[in-house]
């Protein structure tokens, strides 16, 4: 990677909020902190699905799953197996992304909705074993109690250690969305038969991103872990799926960081509008209606397209 | 450099190519012509893998490639545009003909290294030949029909083919724009020495461009030969005057 592959101008806001967040522990009352680190966990989980649904379209339905095998890994590993805690650390997202190959391989013959109806049952049948499984996972009850390393056992240590791995994965991911791969498989969302007859060998490109947006879901799955100490299988549903799906849409999924955004409007209004009332979905499902309308592009594309109305790209003209 | 022998290819009871031969010499540039529906479309799905053909063989520099995927042909060296403006509607002009750079070059994969740093020349290169590269910025799906139409042909270059068929490459366009396109692509044979199979609806272009010309009739090969042959053919004047008069 070279130096000249990042463009520091439309990184400096990026940066200034990173700088910003992590200031902000000490100032602000304990809850916030809290909320933001939810933020941070259903962050990475809404931009590890984008990479699929947006980027690649693929109609990856039910992505909770792997964000739920990655959390349940490190919860087993670190209840069930005197094994170092690291190890438990490392295998949630290792865990996901082969759950997310296995699913794939059979889910990837077929394409769009079809691909999706085949992902959503295979996944639940995983949601079901978890749900069932008393024995194992705890069954309905979920594992409690896990014993979370000591260096982040406080609120603010916690928000630390997920804040660090959320900027490291936005940053992988962000890289991903920049290489040859990313365009190529932006380039399939737009036009997969358009691509295998410029060589590209269209399933395998996708089953590779699919891995990936596990691995990270993965990695969101154990960051939930090291923010709540529990996991319960409300992680692996479909309704969750659904959430996550609708922040991608909310934000913007053709765009890099809408689904942040998305996360967090939906977080906030869960968490602030939730207080007053339970039907808060219900304010959930108005602004949905009014962004189809209004919006397309979600919230971020709409912000993109007034900055750079004519929707040019910036191109370097040399070679490396 | 291409042999399709007695190609056959049926969807239920159609019969949409039925018997089709076609012979392409390497370096020609051949006509494939015939009336609305007589399967030239379905012809070249069929060559480029889109199709695979339930009768017949077809080679391509000396090897078979009726059963092989459309990804595995075309990375041979045979591309093709399409008869619809079949691009990357979100991506720009320039990452539209570097996906297809890339891919040729095996780098499609590559996860960490910056794309703007990847196959710009070749890029440019292909932009500058299709005279796209003032456009290069711009986003695909807002190019005018032309354009898109030029910028098709452009992806199809970037897989560096020896061969490229070109699906009705002037549908739409005005007589000025066809004439223009058409000086471009006999222009980009010479200069990167391209064989070209391409169908056409405009007789003129036709018969002043090509080397040897294919008519297709109800999906079968009537007669290829030189056009001066083919003009004065009675079966293909039976062909486009039979059925309209019948």
């Amino acid at each position: 990677m070279s130096k000249g592959g990042i463009n520091l101008k439309t990184f400096w806001p990026a940066i200034a909020i990173a700088v910003i967040l992590f200031f902000l522990p000490p100032i602000i009352p304990r809850f916030y902190t809290y909320i933001l680190a939810v933020i941070f966990v259903t962050s990475l989980l809404a931009m590890s699905l984008n990479l699929c649904v947006g980027h690649g379209g693929i109609f990856q339905f039910h992505h909770a799953v792997f964000y739920g095998v990655g959390a349940y890994t490190v919860a087993l590993f670190l209840t069930k197996t005197s094994l170092p805690r690291g190890v438990g650390f490392i295998a949630g997202p290792i865990i996901a992304a082969i759950f997310g190959l296995l699913i794939g391989w059979f889910c990837i013959r077929l394409t769009k909705l079809y691909f999706g109806m085949l992902q959503i049952s295979l996944g639940s049948l995983v949601w079901a074993i978890v749900f069932r499984w008393y024995g194992f996972t705890g069954g309905d009850d979920g594992i409690h109690g896990i014993p979370i390393p000591e260096f982040i056992d406080s609120t603010n240590s916690r928000y630390y250690f997920i804040l660090i791995f959320f900027i490291i994965s936005l940053f992988v991911l962000y890289l991903i969305f920049k290489s040859p791969f990313g365009t190529t498989l932006q380039a399939i969302r737009d036009n997969p038969e358009r691509c295998e007859a410029i060589g590209i060998n269209v399933k395998r490109h996708q089953l590779v991103a699919i891995v990936i947006a596990t691995f990270f879901a993965g990695v969101a799955g154990v960051l939930f872990v090291v923010l709540e100490g529990s996991v319960f299988p409300d992680l692996l549903f479909w309704v969750l799926s659904l959430e996550v799906f609708i922040m991608c849409l909310l934000g913007g999924w053709f765009t890099f960081a809408g689904p942040v955004l998305g996360a967090a409007i939906t977080v906030s209004l869960r968490t602030f509008v939730g207080v007053y009332t339970e039907y808060w979905t219900l304010i959930l499902g108005v602004i949905l209606i009014l962004l189809i309308f209004f919006l397309p592009e979600g919230v971020m594309g709409f912000i993109l397209d007034k900055i750079n109305p004519e929707k040019k790209e910036i191109i370097e003209k040399d070679d490396e | 450099m291409l042999q399709v022998q007695d190609i056959h290819k049926t969807f239920g009871d159609f019969k949409a190519v039925n018997g089709a031969n076609l012979s392409v010499g390497e370096g020609e540039l051949v006509a494939v012509i015939g009336p609305n529906g007589a399967g030239k479309t379905t012809l070249f799905n069929l060559i480029t893998g889109q199709l695979k053909p339930d009768q017949g063989k077809i080679t391509f520099m000396n090897e078979d490639i009726s059963q092989l995927p459309t990804h595995k042909i075309c990375l041979k060296g045979l591309a093709r545009s399409f008869q619809i403006a079949n691009i990357f509607h979100r991506l720009s002009v320039f990452r539209n003909v570097q996906v297809s750079v890339l891919s040729q070059k095996g780098l499609s994969g590559k996860l960490f290294r910056p794309v703007q740093k990847v196959a710009v020349t070749e890029t440019n290169n292909i932009l500058e030949s299709v005279g796209l590269i003032e456009k290069a910025q711009y986003i695909a799906g807002s190019l005018s029909h032309g354009d898109q139409r030029m910028l098709e042909i452009a992806i199809a270059l970037g897989n560096e083919p020896k061969m490229l068929i070109l699906d009705e490459p002037t549908a739409g366009m005005s007589p000025e724009e066809t004439a223009a396109t058409m000086a471009l692509i006999q222009q980009l044979a010479e200069t990167r020495g391209l064989t070209i199979l391409f169908c056409e609806h405009d007789m003129d272009v036709v018969f002043n461009v090509s080397q040897s010309i294919m008519v297709m009739h109800h999906g079968s090969t009537i007669i290829q030969g030189k056009p001066e042959a083919v003009r004065v053919d009675s079966d293909v004047q039976e062909a486009y005057l039979g059925d309209d008069y019948a």
